[in-house]
């Protein structure tokens, strides 16, 4: 079996999601948008300026019926773990790599809005605040008290929940452990999953699924040739779409064809 | 009426003519500073930039306008640390010039960011490992240096000068100019590299990611040798409209020579550098992260005759007319090839900062292409706008070109007032 680590030493949060269970409900794109008082703009048919934390993809094999053949991708951010382009770019520190959990950070009332960091990012993960943050009479009440709302001018992106793993962390201590248990930490998306597809915890902890889930053969990271590292996994038996997961030159195409 | 304060031993236009070209230029700026109350009032909505298009017109804009104004710097190494004292006839041109560059870019950025009042945050809270801290950090610094260097030209005007204090200070700062010409120097080098350096690091971005020396990728070295090569041929170009406009020779010939040698030679090694530099990234470095060459220019508007015209038409050919004695005697030739190389430096940095972005690298995303609205090509035209409002009024009032008076003897006669 393939070993897929390559993320480092210590707790390193991530994701695994099996495609071939995820049936774009989108039910976890609404729970993050929910849970993380991400705006809702006037007009949302411009995808290009809304706010996605996580963007749900939809492509398909490119052959006729009765061959089509369509996945639904959910994409969060990667939480890169090597030499995080996003990180290594801000000009103000106002994102930052967490060695002790493998999180990406934003400070978003540090964030100065040149938007380096949405350049750097491959992933397309990080968003700007185009527009003000507003939320029409009474749905106020129904943002988080957990979460921050965004202001105009500034970048912000999928924290894997982190105010979730505060609270684990609160929870943890008040029981006089250090250790949080694999459940008590878990994303909205990941909660919300009708098909139970996402699945996240500490890839280095033994313990958890993910640490199984991501040596799978069928396992693989968007564009991993990059060597970002990216901290979420996919897995699924269909060729073409782990296919889809990276780029290749004509030669090695042509490579892969002849071994096949 | 306001002939009292022209530079001693020359003629300026009439007040009135002077008044419609300043007008001309106010309004472009007043356009511009239309966009800019859209942008701060209502944010950034107001650009067709977006989550792909982070970055819009206003980078390349300021990118050209930073590579265009190194002609101050360079000019400024060469005349006082080099010792090319024939280079003074065009130093405070370029001074002007460079000041103009690197305070419009400045103040583009301001509108730029999506939080202008955090700006000092990069300072504050600087990230050591970023390019773009280098370049605030540098760029800043910088035009401090331009400022001071501009300062003794304003207090030579002709009734500034009558101040004994600042005349003296004036003249203590001249001769101590080649210090700040060093300290420029080293500065620019510095900015103009990490500009380049901001997108050769981009390491998940095939298209602009570059190897390297060290910390530094080659753009960074490239983005240096690219400014000090078309720097001189704007400044050249600025100055030659100058002479066009007034209807008089400014500067001598010799001087364009000169500069148009230095600029050609430079152009020549920048060239065979970036071939290299284009033929290592296509057959190593793109293809090593699962990308052919031509993967690059199959979407969308901006395709491989970018690289024919980047590199052919405004890179080889300007080099080969600048380096050519002959070719550079003609004053078509020697202005063609200037504004061929001003040209190819912007594209460069439109292709780094547009296309960069513009092509996906997620194989199921798809090519996007991005057209600026109004409010950011104000703001851009501002810039221009802005050039020639302090550029007009320094030509008018200063002394900015020395070889005037040597050049029409006959204006040093008594003028009559008014």
């Amino acid at each position: 079996m393939e070993q897929r680590h390559g993320i480092g030493e210590g707790v390193k949060y991530g994701m695994v999601i099996d495609l071939d269970k995820c049936i774009g409900c989108g039910a976890c794109v609404t729970a993050c948008v929910a849970e993380n008082n991400t705006t809702i703009l006037e007009d949302e048919t411009n995808k290009l300026k809304s706010i996605t934390w996580l963007r749900l993809y939809k492509f398909d094999n490119s052959k006729p019926y009765p061959e089509t053949e369509i996945c639904y991708l959910p994409r969060p951010c990667m939480q890169c773990d090597s030499h995080t382009p996003c990180v290594s770019v801000c000009p103000a520190t106002a994102t930052d790599y967490d060695p002790l959990t493998g999180i990406v950070s934003q400070i978003y009332t540090r964030c100065i809005g040149c938007r380096y960091c949405v350049a750097a990012c491959p992933y397309h993960v990080r968003y700007f605040n185009w527009f003000d943050a507003v939320w029409p009479e009474g749905t106020e009440a129904c943002l988080s008290p957990d979460v921050s709302p965004r202001m105009r001018g500034c970048v912000e992106k999928c924290t894997f929940c982190h105010h979730r793993l505060m609270a684990a962390k609160s929870k943890a201590a008040l029981n006089g452990s250090r250790e949080i248990p694999e459940m008590d930490y878990q994303p909205a998306c990941v909660e919300v999953c009708p098909t139970q597809a996402i699945v996240f915890g500490d890839l280095n902890n033994t313990k958890h699924r993910v640490y199984e889930l991501k040596q799978s053969p069928h396992a693989f990271r968007l564009l991993e040739r990059l060597g970002t590292e990216p901290k979420v996994f996919y897995t699924t038996t269909r060729r073409w779409i782990r296919d889809m997961s990276d780029n290749w030159t004509d030669g090695e195409k042509e490579k892969a064809k002849a071994h096949s | 009426m306001d002939s009292a304060l022209f530079p001693e031993g020359t003629k300026r236009c009439s007040i009135k003519i002077f008044g419609f070209w300043f007008s001309v230029w106010s309004l472009i700026v007043l356009w511009g500073l239309v966009g800019a109350y859209f942008c701060l009032r209502y944010g950034l909505n107001q650009t067709n930039m977006n989550d792909y298009f982070a970055f819009g017109v206003w980078i390349v804009v300021d990118l050209a306008v930073i590579a265009l104004g190194a002609g101050a710097f360079f000019t400024g190494f060469l005349t006082y640390i080099v010792g090319k004292k024939e280079l003074k006839a065009i130093i405070n041109a370029a001074v002007i010039i460079g000041f103009i560059c690197y305070s419009g870019a400045m103040m583009m950025l301001m509108v730029d960011i999506g939080q202008p009042i955090r700006g000092w945050f990069g300072f504050w809270h600087a990230n050591i490992h970023s390019m773009l801290t280098e370049v605030m950090f540098c760029i800043t610094t910088y035009l401090t240096v331009l400022i001071i260097e501009f300062v003794p030209l304003i207090l030579d005007n002709r009734q500034l000068k009558k101040v004994p204090e600042l005349h003296h200070f004036s003249h203590r700062l001249h001769e101590i100019m080649f210090v700040f010409a060093g300290v420029g120097t080293f500065l620019s080098f510095f900015h103009q590299g990490s500009l380049g350096g901001m997108y050769g690091v981009l390491y998940a971005r095939p298209f602009a990611f570059r190897t390297g020396f060290m910390i530094w990728p080659w753009t960074f070295f490239l983005f240096i040798l690219s400014a000090i090569a078309t720097g001189p041929c704007f400044t050249m170009l600025i100055v030659w409209i100058t002479q066009k406009v007034s209807g008089k020779q400014l500067v001598k010939r010799s001087v364009f020579n000169l500069l148009a040698k230095i600029a050609g030679t430079l152009l020549a090694v920048y060239m065979i550098l970036k071939i290299l530099d284009t033929w290592y990234w296509a057959v190593f470095t793109a293809p090593s992260m699962g990308f052919n060459l031509m993967d690059f220019y199959a979407g969308g508007p901006y395709g491989f005759w970018l690289v024919i015209l980047e590199i052919g038409v405004c890179g080889i050919l300007p080099a080969l007319l600048l380096l050519s004695s002959k070719a550079r005697e003609s004053n078509a030739v020697l202005i063609s090839a200037c504004i061929l190389a001003c040209i190819g430096v912007t594209l460069n940095r439109f292709v780094f900062v547009v296309q960069t972005l513009a092509i996906p690298v997620l194989p199921f995303e798809h090519f996007y292409g991005y057209l600026p609205t109004w409010q950011e090509w104000a703001i851009s035209a501002a810039i221009v706008g802005y050039g020639g409002i302090i550029y007009s009024l320094a030509y008018r009032y200063l002394p900015v070109f020395p070889q005037e008076v040597e050049l029409y003897p006959e204006n040093l006669q008594p003028q009559p007032e008014g």
